[in-house]
């Protein structure tokens, strides 16, 4: 809401106060004021001239030489450029010295050897906004009333000595889109006496009853509680006066013509939004307000034809549309130039059913957000009165005897019992009784005393937002200022604070993996439906959920895997010239079994990790090796470790997960036997992914943090440190290439006995010596004893003991 | 070979005891001259022994010196192959001026040989030389996600302050994401955010305020409540310098017998005090939201500038971050507190504008572009 300082005046004495000083006391009392637009941008010395006679320059065709009466000693010649220009106008006119905004100096000149003392001036070369004038106005020269008085100063006239201060409203503060509104608030914060117009007493009717021209009914009770409408006729369409228009200009409305202006006047005045109809052109001056009608269609003041739905309301006359109720008229009831006599209409719509209309027609006015936000029920006739007793005045209207109504504006005044010990309690104050009360009739709320340190407020119809007491202790507490409020400790029972294990985990992991290298990232949770399908989804096996609008196509899915944005996070940073990675992210992902959704869909937190390029920081003699699938796993069993999860815990198969190279890839299994459960994926993106994406050799991994959360085990129990020395035997067996070394190391420790201790594969090679098909896996094995030393001879019967089954199962040979 | 043992010489030459007394000794009064001259060979090759050493400059002529003099077949062996000559009581005395000798000339010796010994030492450890000005190998490190780390902090400020940390879903329905915070269908105040849905009632939440809706329930009514709720939410909004659709907030609840607005005021600014740094101040300014009565927008003294004006706080000295209020009545019920016994307050902030403020990052974008060379300059934080 834009308030012009020069309108709010009319109704509060804002003497001694700047615009400055107010908006910061405004803004600390609850209504936001960034902006404060000074009207007049660097005018100085510009008048209102008459332009006495016009001649074509000599030595120019687009030039004029005018002779313009600018109230000085002697009349000016000056040249004027613009098409528009004419004899008997009244316009503006920069003397030899003015300033005009943006810093323009006006000098006497010669334009082609004709000497121009001044220049007449555009609405824009004024600083004025362009878009807010009359179409005719809006190119060449600002053609001013022909009653304009000369000589007077321009910004006078145009109203140009104004300050506009906008309001950034809550939606709790509609009672503030309109001056009267804002004028009670500023009375609350300044404690100055208010003015108020009083319509009732301003209008003058004819003798003829309106009520015998034309007829009101509501056949919708719920959406429209209250319609109203005056007759007036034998208006003549004018443009407005010039101080309304430039109130509107102010206000960031476009004047159109006396009846229109008069109407908007009045809507940013109370609040109220009001609509003139041409009276001739509703059937019988018959309205009827109904919901409408399936399949029922309108035209629009935009010319645009509305189909109209049952939950829509509409005015009706002679059984059609005439208007969408609060939302826009209709294109056949418009007042145009020719129109005489007005219906003028003010009434109470209910704000969900305009607003519902307007979103879903796409039709947002200053006149539907109003009625959207709930209109005063008590405005309705007042701004009636107003509008009507305005357009007696400024166009010649006939205000027909009384008003033609349906429904009722019977308002009940709402009373609030507030508790001054609550109010206090609830706030941390020590309030008085007295202090309280003031507060509320600077507010204008009536209160009387109900005893024992309560309060009866009434609160007035304005103040829809105003139901409960609590309401009402913010009112108290603004005004009183909440830098008033003392700074306090909470009394009561202290409380433990903690983080879940979940969360406790969760920075487990990120302290864990930023200290081995890896970045955390964190991408968007919307993807692309393709994206969608190119890994296979850790949250379940349905399907991927969509948004209702999306933004883009980009990101019109909830991600079933945070492997795509990793990946296009590493394409973008190899885009960079930064191609080594390591990335990891912890976040959520979306999946459904349903085909319509009907439930919140899967979430399941995961962690997701990718490297590409070369591992670790680039050093001088040293060149860091390029990453291979066993950096990556070995980044998720030292993650398994670091929790605590049991080696035989987790378990890798090579059964090529979707998305990955399908020899380079796993899925990872978490528990045994029954209890054996999914726990992620690892592997090499699919080269021809790598390929589409021109990305080097990338390795990523996805796994489910639930199941980590619940394997992770931070319980250290010491154990003895061994006394007795252990013994080492080296294996190199070969075997099939296909015999994975996973199920070697397996049957040895089946067959190995308790007495060995650990395990560790060395070296893997295959080559020619070996046989075709071959390869060599060579492992160190390590005994020991808790009790004892071993001999050799022991140590020698457990190793055959597992090379013998090694030979059985595998055919596996010992490499001499 | 002299040992050092506590300061003793201990002689193991071949003039031991064994060496010496192992002689014949025959026509002793008779060899007086061979004595005095044996004497004077042994004085003479020592300063000829010694005026050499004088000069030797490398190890392999002092061990040259050392075999000439003292070897098996050198100088002094030479002139002792003579001592059969002497009388049983002039070996004794001729034996120990040959120790003595044999002494002083091993003594300049060794003593030469340490010299040469810490000369190659010192040599090689300067041909060890590197150049420390080279840079070292780093050991690989990684950051935590600049929102992240701002959401450690506060969770860990909070956390010392008797909060819980709290969670949610991120898809929410309609009804904890607006109705169990009074915001009923076709509020007005609905319009402040525009939302993302799935269907008519599931959307992805527009603010963590649903976990406290859902805290509420699980609690079951039972007091104090102290929770704070980290998490990413979602609204319609063109991306640009500051405005981004996927977000990241925390909100903080307190319900309680006699939470007053003043515990408010006190929780914040222990909050931003040690969040921006002790001389932090706030301003409260009266706001809207629909689940909060009253309520508060809260500005911090310019982070920068410390309330001064400046171009990141436009001159006003105060920045804002923060929406907080008294939890509204409705709110409360709809969460099965009684609001005549209780009350509390919650508040909210966007965990980007923190960060943005907190590292100077002037472009929202920066957190969900993840270039490597942003997030590398949060390694040290």
């Amino acid at each position: 809401m834009r308030v012009s300082t020069d309108w709010l005046s009319d109704y509060i004495s804002l003497e001694g106060v700047s615009s400055e000083d107010l908006a910061a006391r405004i803004t600390s009392a609850g209504i936001e004021i960034d902006v404060i637009e000074k009207r007049n941008q660097g005018i100085n010395k510009v008048v209102v001239g008459y332009v006495k006679s016009k001649e074509k320059h000599p030595d120019a065709d687009k030039l004029n030489v005018c002779i313009v009466d600018a109230g000085q000693e002697e009349d000016l010649q000056i040249v004027c450029g613009a098409k528009n220009v004419d004899a008997g106008q009244k316009v503006p006119v920069a003397l030899v010295g003015a300033k005009l905004p943006g810093g323009f100096d006006i000098k006497k000149a010669k334009l082609r050897g004709v000497l121009s003392q001044g220049m007449i001036c555009s609405a824009k070369e004024l600083g004025m906004n362009d878009k807010l004038l009359p179409k005719e106005l809006q190119e060449g020269i600002l053609v001013l009333p022909a009653e304009t008085e000369i000589g007077k100063p321009i910004v006078d006239v145009l109203g140009l000595n104004d300050e506009v201060l906008e309001l950034d409203l809550t939606p709790n503060r509609s009672d503030c889109l309109s001056m009267l509104g804002a004028a009670y608030e500023v009375s609350a914060i300044l404690g100055r006496e208010l003015s108020l117009p009083n319509p009732e007493k301003e209008i003058l009717e004819v003798q003829d009853a309106a009520a015998d021209h034309i007829s009101v009914t509501i056949d919708a009770n719920e959406q429209c509680s209250h319609y109203a409408a005056r007759y007036i006729t034998g208006v003549t369409i004018a443009p407005s006066p010039l101080w309304m228009q430039n109130r509107l200009m102010a206000a960031g409305v476009r004047p159109i013509n006396n009846i229109v202006d008069i109407t908007n006047y009045v809507m940013l005045e109370y609040g109220q939004p009001l609509h003139a109809f041409d009276a001739d052109q509703l059937k019988d001056g018959a309205v009827h307000v109904r919901m409408a009608e399936a399949g029922e269609t309108m035209v629009t003041l935009d010319g645009a034809e509305r189909r109209l739905e049952p939950h829509m309301l509409v005015i009706t006359a002679g059984g059609k549309p005439v208007a969408l109720a609060g939302v826009m008229g209709g294109l056949d009831s418009e007042v145009t130039s020719s129109t005489v006599n007005i219906f003028l209409e003010s009434a109470k719509f209910d704000g969900g059913t305009v607003r519902k209309t307007s979103r879903q027609l796409g039709l947002r006015s200053e006149a539907s957000s109003r009625f959207e936000k709930e209109v005063d029920p008590a405005r309705v006739i007042p701004a009636l009165d107003r509008a009507a007793a305005l357009m007696a005045k400024y166009a010649g209207g006939a205000v027909h005897q009384g008003i033609v109504e349906a429904g009722s504006a019977e308002v009940k005044p709402a009373v609030i019992t507030l508790s001054l010990e609550k109010l206090n309690r609830y706030l941390g104050t020590e309030l008085s009784l007295l202090e309280v009360k003031t507060i509320f009739s600077r507010l204008h709320f009536p209160c009387g005393d109900a005893g024992q340190g309560m309060v009866d407020v009434q609160v007035p119809s304005r103040r829809g937002d105003i139901v409960l007491d609590v309401d009402l202790i913010e009112e108290v507490a603004r005004l009183y200022g909440y830098d008033n409020i003392p700074t306090t400790a909470i009394e009561g029972p202290t409380t433990p604070g903690a983080l879940t294990k979940a969360q406790a985990v969760r920075r487990s992991l990120r302290r864990l993996l930023t200290h081995s290298g890896f970045q955390e990232v964190l991408g968007y949770s919307f993807i692309h439906p393709q994206q969608a399908e190119m890994f296979t989804s850790l949250a379940s096996e349905g399907m991927a959920v969509k948004l209702a609008m999306p933004m883009s196509e980009d990101r019109s899915v909830l991600r079933t895997s945070l492997l795509p944005q990793l990946l296009d996070i590493a394409l973008y940073n190899d885009h960079r010239k930064q191609p080594d990675l390591a990335l990891f992210e912890m976040g959520n992902l979306f999946h459904t079994h349903e085909k319509t959704l009907t439930k919140q869909p899967v979430e399941r937190p995961v962690l997701g990790l990718l490297l590409s390029g070369r591992l670790g920081n680039k050093q001088w003699n040293v060149q860091p090796a390029k990453v291979d699938f066993f950096d990556l796993k070995g980044a998720l069993e030292t993650v398994f470790d670091y929790l605590g999860i049991q080696e035989d815990d987790i378990t890798y198969e090579a059964n090529s997960p979707v998305g990955f190279h399908p020899g380079r890839s796993a899925s990872i299994y978490a528990g045994q036997g029954e209890d054996k459960r999914l726990l992620g994926v690892l592997g090499q993106i699919h080269p021809k992914t790598q390929q589409e994406l021109d990305l080097e050799d990338t390795y990523a991994a996805e796994i489910l943090l639930e199941p980590l959360y619940d394997m992770t085990n931070d319980r250290v129990a010491y154990r003895d440190l061994p006394r007795f020395p252990g013994m080492e035997r080296d294996l190199a067996i070969v075997v099939d290439e296909q015999v994975e070394a996973g199920s070697l190391i397996q049957t040895i420790k089946e067959n190995a006995g308790e007495l060995l201790q650990q395990i560790q594969v060395f070296d893997v090679f295959t080559g020619s010596k070996l046989g075709e098909g071959k390869k060599s896996v060579a492992i160190s094995l390590t005994y020991r004893h808790k009790d004892r030393t071993l001999t050799d001879e022991e140590v020698a019967a457990v190793t055959e003991k597992a090379v013998a089954a090694l030979q059985q199962t595998f055919g596996a040979e010992l490499r001499k | 070979m002299h040992v050092n043992k506590g300061g003793t010489t201990v002689s193991s030459s071949l003039f031991g005891r064994r060496g010496l007394f192992c002689f014949q000794y025959k026509r002793w009064s008779l060899q007086r001259g061979v004595r005095i001259a044996m004497k004077e060979k042994l004085e003479a090759l020592k300063q000829e022994a010694l005026a050499q050493l004088q000069d030797v400059n490398d190890p392999q002529q002092l061990n040259d010196l050392r075999v000439k003099y003292l070897g098996k077949k050198g100088a002094l062996t030479e002139i002792l192959r003579g001592m059969g000559a002497l009388s049983a009581e002039e070996r004794p005395v001729i034996g120990q001026v040959a120790n003595d000798v044999r002494g002083a000339i091993e003594e300049v010796i060794s003593a030469k040989q340490e010299a040469f010994q810490q000369q190659e030492t010192e040599e090689r450890l300067r041909a060890e030389k590197v150049d420390v000005t080279l840079p070292g190998r780093k050991l690989s490190q990684g950051a935590i996600h600049p929102l992240s780390k701002v959401i450690q902090d506060i969770e860990d400020i909070f956390i010392g302050m008797g909060y819980r940390v709290a969670e949610g879903p991120e898809v929410e329905t309609d009804y904890f994401n607006f109705e169990a915070l009074n915001l009923p269908k076709n509020h007005p105040a609905r319009d402040m955010q525009d939302s993302f849905y799935l269907t008519d009632d599931l959307l992805m939440r527009t603010q963590t305020s649903p976990v406290q809706a859902r805290t509420m329930l699980s609690m079951q009514g039972k007091a104090p409540v102290k929770i704070i709720c980290p998490g990413r939410v979602f609204r319609r909004d063109d991306d640009d310098a500051t405005h981004s659709f996927q977000f990241h907030q925390i909100e903080g609840l307190v319900i309680g017998e006699n939470i007053r607005m003043s515990d408010l005021k006190g929780t914040l600014l222990q909050f931003v005090q040690e969040m921006f740094g002790d001389n932090t101040q706030i301003r409260l300014r009266p706001s809207f939201f629909p689940f909060t009565e009253p309520s508060a927008e809260v500005d911090v003294s310019c982070v920068k500038c410390g309330g001064s004006g400046c171009r990141v706080c436009k001159q006003t000295g105060w920045l804002e971050i923060l929406g907080c209020g008294m939890v509204h009545p409705k709110v409360l019920e709809m969460g099965g507190y009684d609001p005549d016994k209780y009350s509390g307050f919650a508040f909210g902030m966007g965990v980007e504008r923190i960060a943005m403020l907190k590292y100077g990052v002037d472009d929202i974008r920066h957190f969900f572009n993840n270039d490597t060379a942003f997030l590398k300059q949060f390694t040290r934080i």
